[in-house]
């Protein structure tokens, strides 16, 4: 499909793609130009600005609101809702860390990613490099399994799942949530990774096997060396999708102890609707927030191709 | 090197395989089973009970309402986010030598869909709020206090007034999609149809549009399964479901949570998880249907 962009170039070239072909489109102005319709051009380059700007400011402004508020008096959010506070209040952060539990939570949600996004890497890639790199029988029919995981939706065996994960006394347990995670994570990661190991080039791994190694070190020396930048690209993928996953810790960590941030934070929502702590809970919010901020300015580029790419499957 | 290939491929394979074998493939297939039955989810037995699950589902008013929500969504999700996402992508690249800040706006129109749906929901019900939320004070600054309401706390506003969030947080991506599928159109087009003395919405209309179509069609069918899913907005906006007006956003997920989690009917739960999975797959289907065209090699 011509919209889906192949993982191999998706990620070893994360190029800026909106500037470049603006580049070329620059030949195609001055072909304008020379039909007379120059400033028309212009205008309308001008004219774009307007509501390009004002979506700006819509998306903007509620995450700038929520950083201010964060800041201030529980007094001022309620009798001044624009305003600038009179005080810095950094006590809100302390209390959402540690009266409200953030602090918890976030050290559960670290303790369960450390698992489940080691997992989910280790695990695909793995699985990706046997069926991208050898001929078995159940080849396909196993590559095509993993892919009809990206059309269920997860509702359809959340029902199952909780009384399966109960049987077997994973409920309210970190490697529990981790392993479902890593499983609901393996159908996109196996899709892109296959996709990337297929663009490397086999000369190295047969090299080293001539030279006598296993084929477990030609993987673990070579292979996914080689293969760093897809690895890396799921890893930054599955690090928002686990980091703000909500349904599967909501059904399966009942224990509010063991809460993960996303379903600490509505659970907080749900409470300071009758604490009446809402400075708390916006510098809660904040929190939450600064990791995925963070990974976003980092890895922008790669992190909007691999999304955009994880849609289009196609 | 081929002899000892299967000493590499299994022990490769089985942890991919059993972890999803036994975690999604082996739930979603009880899923069907369950939902013929009546099981009260402590006992070992489960009365078969056919289809009756279903039968009571199709006549419950409750589930009918969520299940119109949802089709509701299935128009205003789409005509919203995609129509919208389509104008910026056709602001970036029909514009001649490239848009001013097209970098910056990218990053920031991009930005919601990183953060957890849960922070988004959470920080427009406080956008939301009539007394001191954000929309309603600017709307009493520039002075259009008559447009106030209480958003979603009215049943009547509710339901668009979190369909405007999806909408908000999503334009962004189709957007970066639909800005790559535009670049890939070779600029020679263009330049033809300017000889021709094309106007820039004829060249929008014959050229950009249907060099595009695949793109628009994959975009319908992934934001149609996104109307048909919604939990996390409504659950985190209606506060779990226990704000006043949380019924008028009751969308098919939701219900399907407090059939399982509050009222554990498990049987007619795993039913609507089914009726979800065939809604989806006849709604690709349909869409598909309905947008076929003639495709364009170039």
């Amino acid at each position: 499909m011509a919209m889906n962009p192949t993982p191999s170039t998706s990620t070893a070239d994360p190029v800026d793609t909106a500037d470049e072909p603006a580049e070329r489109k620059a030949s195609g102005a001055q072909a304008v130009k020379s039909v007379g319709q120059g400033i028309g051009t212009r205008l309308y380059q001008l004219l774009a600005q307007i509501p390009l700007l004002l979506w700006s400011a819509m998306v903007i402004f509620p995450f700038l609101w929520m950083i201010v508020t964060s800041l201030k008096s529980d007094r001022e959010i309620l009798t001044d809702p624009f305003g600038w506070p009179a005080e810095f209040q950094w006590t809100n952060f302390e209390r959402a860390w540690n009266t409200a539990n953030i602090g918890t939570y976030f050290f559960n949600t670290i303790l369960v990613m450390a698992m489940s996004l080691t997992g989910t890497l280790l695990v695909s890639a793995m699985a990706a490099y046997a069926i991208s790199r050898f001929e078995f029988r159940g080849n396909r029919f196993i590559y095509l399994m993993f892919m009809a995981g990206l059309m269920f939706p997860v509702f359809l065996g959340l029902v199952p799942l909780y009384f399966l994960m109960d049987d077997l006394h994973l409920l309210n347990t970190y490697y529990g949530l981790a392993l479902v995670y890593i499983a609901y994570s393996l159908p996109f990661t196996i899709f892109f990774m296959v996709g990337f190991f297929k663009s490397l080039p086999s000369e190295v791994a047969e090299a080293g096997i001539m030279d006598g190694a296993s084929q477990f070190r030609v993987f673990f020396n070579i292979m996914l060396p080689m293969a760093k930048p897809g690895i890396i690209a799921m890893g930054i993928f599955n690090f928002l999708g686990q980091w703000n996953q909500f349904l599967l810790p909501l059904v399966l960590i009942q224990d509010e102890g063991k809460y993960v941030l996303s379903q600490g934070l509505n659970f907080l929502a749900i409470q300071q609707g009758y604490d009446n702590d809402y400075s708390a809970l916006f510098a809660a919010m904040v929190i939450v927030m600064i990791p995925t901020l963070l990974v976003y300015i980092v890895f922008q580029r790669r992190l909007e191709s691999g999304l955009t790419a994880g849609a289009l499957k196609g | 090197m081929h002899y000892h290939k299967y000493r590499l491929i299994i022990p490769f394979m089985l942890p991919a395989l059993i972890l999803y074998g036994v975690f999604v493939l082996y739930p979603y297939a009880r899923a069907f089973y369950i939902s013929l039955t009546n099981w009260s989810g402590v006992s070992a037995d489960m009365p078969f009970v056919g289809l009756d699950n279903y039968r009571d589902l199709l006549t419950d008013g409750r589930f009918l309402d969520a299940l119109l929500r949802n089709g509701q969504l299935l128009i205003a999700l789409p005509l919203g986010a995609i129509l919208l996402a389509l104008l910026f992508a056709a602001l970036f690249t029909q514009g001649g030598a490239g848009i001013l800040g097209s970098g910056f706006y990218r990053v920031v129109y991009f930005f919601p869909q990183v953060i957890s749906a849960v922070i988004v929901g959470i920080l427009f019900s406080y956008v939301y709020n009539p007394r001191y939320g954000l929309l309603n004070s600017t709307l009493e600054t520039i002075g259009l206090d008559s447009l106030t309401r209480v958003w979603i706390g009215d049943p009547s506003t509710i339901l668009w007034a979190i369909a405007f969030v999806f909408i908000w947080s999503a334009v962004g991506f189709y957007m970066v999609i639909f800005i790559a599928s535009m670049q890939s159109i070779p600029t020679s087009f263009y330049e033809a149809a300017v000889l021709d003395g094309a106007t820039r919405w004829r060249q929008f209309r014959d050229i950009t549009l249907p060099l595009m179509w695949e793109t628009i069609r994959t975009a319908l069918i992934y934001i149609g399964i996104q109307a048909l899913d919604m939990f996390v907005l409504v659950q985190v906006m209606t506060g779990g479901g226990s704000t006043s007006a949380s019924r008028n956003a009751e969308v098919v997920a939701v219900y399907m949570y407090i059939e399982a989690f509050d009222k554990s009917r498990w049987g007619s739960a795993a039913a609507v998880g089914v009726i979800l999975l065939l809604l989806t797959m006849l709604l690709s289907v349909v869409i598909m249907r309905v947008t076929r065209k003639e495709t364009y090699e170039y």
